[in-house]
């Protein structure tokens, strides 16, 4: 069981949790994710780590409500338990100074990217982010990634905040200005696949950080397999950064529809009867 | 070995054991017909995830049992990889001694319930019976009579402890809670280690839990077994991976003086045919692991599980038996095999093919997948077959299948499981660069020993053998334990 210490709302649907793992804080790098499940008949699920403090050994984890797990995972109160949470998974990122790194986070992909930004900083990269939501109040993490980020692009698609316009935009004015050496892209698939198109233009060597649906996270059951370079390869194990020109982002945007009716099912029975324990 | 047949032999000469022999001639014990093990109905089981078998009653075991014929040289026992004192456990059932019986196969074996279940019987212990050997008859059922006085024992409530020799205050580690890593665990625990089992799922019991089905092995029999370890003191802990959650060098840190890796066989393999990405193929693993470990059925759990109307499983053994029969019980109209060799090359247990047939699954032999076709949203319908036919034998000495030229076949799909072999869980290796392992991705390792090119890290089970049984895994935990505790005493 791994207790809840702090407790954040950055909007309606998205929550920064501070959860109490001393050794995965301890082992984790930027880029590493772990499994989380709620209760007894919970599912796994798999969540790439914002954070951690070594010292009080939390990680922090940043969930945006989108189905069941993710809801009773948001629902959890400071002093409240995570009953499994295991990690960390997955290849941590390979930083090293490269240059200038252009980094890129859509929605709550923002928070995965935030330790990757730091690390780069602290690895004497130049580094400009850019960060991207639907509007103003979906915009996270904007005051921590400004700290490692030498400079910050804002994008809203409504120009509620910052600039006008897709991540791609904000994106093609970095690009225009000053070489680029590397990008990072993490967010929706479609913002990735979008993304990745961006800089292949010009080509800049980037990678992607996926977020594919597991079971157990370890390379055991497959659910994560993306083709990348016309080869399969498990996101768990391989990943869960790739080439993100070598990606194919069409094949994982519907993997990743695969149990989409049995989800919305489900998340609108949980709703309902969430309602109906709220009367 | 000599050791061993004289300790044999002294079993053999008490009193109670010959007493037993006179009391019916070996005629008569070879006359009798082996029991027929009681099933549910194929048409009821397949609604549930009841258990296929039964079990023996008290009285069919005791006449199973006085069919063998207490041999002078009990060959059985040859082909048994813990080497349980076959004919010794199963006099004391034809005396009626069922806690005493339960008693002798926990001398050697850590899972009898499980064994008893699982086991290729019909491969080891039976296939080297006096009956099957020169009687040319069907063997004693010794598998029955295993689970008999596993079960008896378990449901008794006297579930008798084994004993443990004073603890020696030495901590070891075992990474992975499957079959090596419990039997690794309890023999450890008996010579009096300090054990602590690391699991990386939520779940002690490995393949015992995430793939072997219920209708097969219910969980609560594996988890009997757990709790008789933890009251011999072993220690569990779930959702670590050793080389992730920690590194080995904090855990030595820690005070751990030796390792056993049982870590599985993890990777799924593929065919890497076109198509094999769509929605709805999905590998044994994640199939079963949604079932078995996530209940993915139970509609009050959060996992969800595609359940198709045609399901294709692709592979001929004890997995996709598993599999396909899964399908059913989740409500499949076509559950269908898909091997590329014939009945005769099929890997799987005869048993668990039987069952299949009985369960009404189809199967489709010299066929092979070759490419998958979807719908717009990327969802498998349909599968092209090749029709196969045998050729010269391969390296494994079956005949090997080659394809028969324009013999294609199309057939509807909606789910489609691949259960064509797994490859060794690349987590420990990858964590220990210093660790030598073969161009398969396996653990090397000394073979009279299990001790790995690390000497305090010892291996078994399918991350050194990459896809074996439940009994031969344990078989490794078994020496694993026997060569550690002599590697700890020298150290």
């Amino acid at each position: 069981m791994f207790k809840i210490v702090d407790k954040e709302f950055f909007s309606e649907n998205v929550v920064r949790l501070s959860i109490e793992a001393p050794r995965i804080a301890k082992a984790r790098r930027a880029g590493h994710f772990v499994i989380v499940k709620i209760g007894e008949k919970g599912e796994r699920f798999p969540l790439t780590i914002a954070g951690a403090d070594r010292e009080k050994g939390t990680i922090t984890l940043v969930v945006q409500k989108v189905g069941v797990s993710s809801r009773k995972l948001a629902a959890l109160e400071v002093g409240e338990y995570i009953t499994d949470l295991v990690g960390p998974l997955g290849q941590a990122t390979h930083i090293e100074n490269k240059g200038t790194i252009l980094a890129c986070g859509g929605g709550v992909g923002v928070a995965p990217l935030l330790p990757i930004v730091e690390a780069y900083k602290k690895a004497g990269n130049r580094v400009i982010t850019v960060i991207a939501a639907r509007s103003k109040d979906l915009i996270i993490l904007e005051d921590q990634i400004k700290q490692f980020s030498d400079e910050l692009i804002v994008m809203t698609d409504d120009g509620s905040y910052g600039k006008k316009g897709l991540v791609t935009e904000g994106m093609e004015e970095a690009i225009a200005r000053e070489k680029i050496d590397e990008a990072m892209i993490i967010g929706p698939a479609v913002m990735m696949k979008f993304a990745a198109l961006t800089t292949k233009k010009y080509n800049i060597p980037t990678l992607a950080s996926l977020n594919t649906i597991m079971v157990d996270g370890t390379g055991m059951c497959g659910a994560c397999r993306i083709t990348v370079g016309g080869k399969t390869k498990f996101v768990c194990v391989d990943g869960p950064e790739f080439d993100a020109h070598q990606v194919d982002f069409d094949e994982m945007l519907l993997r990743l529809n695969g149990y989409k009716d049995l989800e919305k099912k489900a998340d609108s029975d949980y709703l309902k009867s969430s309602e109906e324990k709220g009367r | 070995m000599e050791n061993r047949d004289s300790y044999l032999k002294s079993e053999r000469a008490q009193e109670w054991r010959e007493k037993l022999r006179k009391s019916k001639n070996n005629k008569e014990r070879t006359l009798q017909e082996r029991v027929k093990m009681p099933e549910a109905d194929p048409q009821l089981r397949i609604q549930s995830y009841v258990e296929v078998n039964s079990g023996l009653s008290a009285e069919q075991a005791q006449k199973e049992a006085s069919r063998c014929i207490d041999c002078p040289n009990p060959t059985c026992i040859t082909g048994c990889p813990v080497e349980i004192n076959i004919p010794k456990f199963i006099k004391r059932i034809e005396e009626g001694e069922f806690l005493e019986a339960a008693k002798v196969l926990k001398e050697t074996s850590s899972l009898p319930a499980v064994c008893g279940r699982v086991c290729p019987q019909e491969k080891q212990c039976e296939a080297n019976c006096f009956y099957t050997q020169k009687l040319k008859k069907e063997p004693v059922a010794i598998g029955y009579l295993e689970r008999f006085a596993a079960d008896y024992e378990r449901e008794s409530g006297k579930i008798s402890v084994p004993e443990i020799q004073e603890k020696n205050g030495i901590k070891v580690a075992c990474i992975g809670s499957g079959p090596a890593g419990l039997t690794f665990a309890g023999e450890m625990a008996k010579k009096g280690y300090d054990v602590t089992v690391f699991e990386a799922l939520h779940e002690i019991g490995g393949v015992l839990k995430y793939g072997i089905p219920e209708f097969r092995l219910p969980n609560e029999i594996v988890d009997v077994e757990i709790e008789g370890l933890k009251k011999m003191g072993v220690k569990f802990e779930t959702n670590f991976i050793v080389g992730k959650t920690a590194p080995i060098e904090d855990l030595k840190e820690e005070g751990f003086k030796a390792f056993f890796a049982g870590s599985g066989a993890g990777l799924p393999r593929f065919m890497n045919i076109p198509g094999e990405n769509y929605i709805g193929i999905l590998s044994s693993n994640e199939y079963l692991t949604r079932i078995n470990l996530m209940h993915a059925a139970d509609k009050n759990t959060d996992t969800p599980v595609v359940s198709g109307k045609n399901v294709v499983v692709v592979g001929g053994g004890n997995t996709a038996m598993d599999s396909v029969r899964t399908a059913k019980r989740l409500g499949a109209d076509r559950a269908i095999i898909v091997y590329r060799r014939s009945m005769e090359e099929m890997p799987a247990r005869v048993e668990e093919i039987e069952h299949a047939k009985e369960e009404g699954v189809e199967f489709m032999t010299l066929s092979n997948p070759i490419e998958y076709f979807a719908n717009e949203k990327g969802q498998v319908n349909k599968v092209k077959i090749q029709k196969m036919e045998l050729g010269e034998p391969d390296a494994s000495g079956r005949r090997r299948p080659v394809p028969v030229e324009g013999a294609e076949e199309i057939i509807d799909v909606d789910t489609v499981v691949v259960a064509v072999g797994v490859s060794p869980n690349p987590i420990v290796p990858d964590s220990l660069p210093e660790l030598e392992v073969t161009s398969w991705g396996t653990i090397k390792v000394e073979e009279d020993t299990l001790q790995s090119s690390i000497p305090e890290m010892y291996a078994g089970g399918d991350i050194v053998r990459g896809g074996a049984t439940v009994i031969l895994a344990m078989g490794d935990g078994r020496k694993a334990a026997q060569s550690m505790d002599v590697y700890l005493k020298n150290k």
